[in-house]
């Protein structure tokens, strides 16, 4: 550079990087050159960012609108509507069934999630600590036990909880076996038992406990964000599940879930798409309500199943 | 021990059996779950694929009736098996690729992370029977909004879950939506890769492909392996979404739980698991449901085995030396 001009100047001192553009006239040496393929490269990152955000947030915000729409105005392709008509929602709740739904789904997802955790934390403790014979064929079958296709054993499943136990047309048969461990939530949790520190065990053995008392007066306590990712997982996964409900409680409307429900709530309202959509979001909410107040817990999930080991 | 001739103390013993009946204990919840929810159907599933039963009379002894019936005969099982196929290949072959770059962008993201962060993990939560209901609305070639906004644009719109040969594809844009789960994954793997590797890859030259091939695919090749096995698994199952596009598509008005062909249009979203559901519960056809499951079986357990052989992350290492 020969001349040092006041925008060369300027252009030292570090600014927004959407603000260089207008500044830098004289493009010229490297390090204008470098700060311009920054400015580039942000420009081309954030666009990109911009589009796929619309790929993700476009779906919510139709359904959104179309929600509030008159019934015509529901049926005319319109994007915007014409009033916002948040009494659908009412509408939604007074439909026949709508509640037990809900209740429905919340005492499958709770009870579920009560049960699945309370059964996999002995287990999972007992795969983390203890060494014994045949520890790498149980951890290979409760694996295998999670690759499994529901469907691969529902059919027999089905006959002994109906011909036998005269449970279907009841979401019972989907509760009671989360009391005798879930796969998934065994190798989830035991994942996380793995990374606390062995000494925090030795300690309380060493202070008299014995297995269950450090169990439940240590290694629970350490474990909480842990035990937070099983239990927020096997909500969603009871809260979604349609296969479930749709095998046991089908002939039985008093016992559907919200996730079951839908789908003929749509079909009863089948040109009402302002309704279901209304109902959609419902079904939506509490899913997206709970992540919002546990998303760490969330994120530490995910990370145990795909990273560590 | 000094002399292995010697049996041992009886003290030793007799901690060696508290240790086993404290281990039992432990694991008690489980030994029961795997053998009364898990082995004891798996092993009744064999037992009626060899049997005539609908459910009322007593099941009759038929050999390998069932077998031959839907291996050779059964006009559903060939679509439902490619269809189950497409899908695991197409499917996970596109949400790996998508997640990696929705997974790469968020790395880069420099402004607003954590607005683009939680716009792109959103979806994945969305219920499955919701999120499908919305996208049967968005795509409805009547008054869809994106059919709308396509004809808008003159663009030719496609009739989505309504034609047999973009109803899979639709499905597999309803997967890609709900991106999140792998978005998360491969971010995680990303920041995992050391910085001083892409500054020396700088330092000899290397442009933004080369850095991406020699630098950050070979550090996260296992949890790429990882996403794939898990993918296929998945999608081997994959029932809920299908189904209910299909049966929302198709437009009968009919309740859940009432009896319809599966897989519409023209069986084009008919899955192997629809096929279970549809023989057992619908024709009570339960020994070739039994045999189609079996199918199912031994496809997924070949997956695992190759999982376990691959070793692709699931198993943590200090296990392996067990």
């Amino acid at each position: 550079m020969t001349t040092t001009t006041a925008s060369d100047l300027a252009s030292t001192t570090p600014r927004a990087p959407g603000t260089r553009a207008r500044t830098a006239a004289p493009d010229r040496g490297p390090a204008a050159r470098a700060r311009r393929r920054r400015l580039l490269h942000w420009i081309a990152v954030h666009a990109v960012a911009v589009a796929a955000a619309l790929f993700f947030v476009l779906p919510f915000v139709f359904v959104l609108l179309t929600s509030v729409m008159s019934d015509d105005q529901a049926m005319s392709g319109e994007l915007w509507p014409d009033e916002w008509n948040w009494s659908n929602y009412a509408t939604v709740f007074r439909t026949p069934g709508f509640l037990d739904w809900w209740k429905n789904s919340l005492l499958y997802a709770g009870l579920g999630t009560l049960f699945t955790v309370g059964s996999a934390v002995p287990v999972a403790y007992a795969l983390a600590r203890f060494r014994f014979r045949g520890r790498r064929t149980a951890m290979i079958l409760v694996i295998a036990t999670m690759m499994l296709p529901p469907q691969v054993i529902v059919v027999p499943m089905y006959l002994v909880w109906a011909q036998q136990l005269h449970l279907s047309g009841s979401l019972w048969p989907l509760i009671i076996p989360m009391a005798f461990g879930d796969a998934y939530s065994i190798f989830l949790l035991r994942q996380f038992l793995l990374t606390i520190p062995q000494e925090y065990i030795e300690a309380a053995k060493v202070d008299g406990c014995g297995e269950l008392r450090t169990l439940l007066k240590v290694v629970v306590p350490m474990a909480r964000p842990g035990l937070a990712a099983v239990a927020l997982f096997q909500f969603f996964f009871c809260w979604n599940d349609y296969f479930g409900p749709q095998i046991y409680a089908a002939q039985n409307p008093a016992s559907w879930t919200l996730s079951y429900g839908l789908e003929s709530f749509k079909t009863a309202h089948s040109v009402n798409w302002n309704l279901t959509m209304a109902a959609t979001l419902l079904v939506m909410a509490p899913v997206v309500i709970v992540f919002f107040f546990a998303q760490r817990a969330f994120v530490e999930g995910v990370k145990l199943t795909g990273v560590k080991g | 021990m000094a002399s292995s001739s010697l049996a041992p103390p009886p003290g030793l013993r007799r901690r060696r059996n508290r240790a086993r009946l404290r281990t039992a204990g432990f694991l008690s919840p489980w030994l029961i779950g795997f053998s009364v929810f898990f082995a004891y159907p798996l092993i009744a599933t064999v037992y009626f694929s060899f049997m005539h039963y609908n459910q009322i009379e007593e099941p009759d002894f038929v050999g390998l009736r069932n077998w031959k019936y839907v291996l050779t005969q059964m006009p559903l099982f060939g679509p439902a098996l490619w269809n189950t196929l497409w899908l695991v290949v197409v499917m996970v072959a596109l949400r790996i690729v998508f997640g990696l770059g929705i997974g790469l962008l968020v790395t880069k993201i420099k402004s607003a992370t954590g607005f683009f962060r939680t716009a792109f993990y959103l979806p994945y939560l969305a219920p499955p029977v919701a999120a499908t209901v919305a996208f049967v609305f968005l795509l409805n070639p009547g008054t869809g909004p994106v059919n709308g906004i396509l004809g808008a644009l003159g663009i030719p719109a496609p009739a989505w879950f309504n034609d047999p040969g973009w109803a899979k594809p639709s499905l597999v844009m309803l997967s890609l939506w709900g991106i999140g789960d792998l978005m998360v994954i491969f971010m995680a793997a990303l920041l995992d890769v050391p910085k001083e590797q892409y500054e020396a890859a700088e330092l000899d030259g290397a442009g933004a492909w080369r850095k991406f091939r020699y630098v950050t695919w070979p550090s996260i090749t296992p949890i790429v392996m990882f996403a794939v096995v898990t993918g296929v698994v998945q999608t081997m199952q994959y029932y809920t979404q299908a189904l209910v596009a299909g049966k929302l598509a198709s437009g009968v008005s009919v309740g859940p739980g009432s009896v319809v062909q599966p897989g519409y249009p023209e069986h084009s979203t008919l899955t192997v698991p629809q096929l279970v559901y549809s023989l057992g519960f619908q024709n009570f056809n339960t020994g070739a449901a039994c045999v189609l499951s079996l199918v199912l079986f031994v496809i997924a357990m070949a997956v695992t085995t190759l999982l376990m052989r691959k070793r692709a992350g699931l198993l943590p290492a200090e296990d392996r030396s067990v």
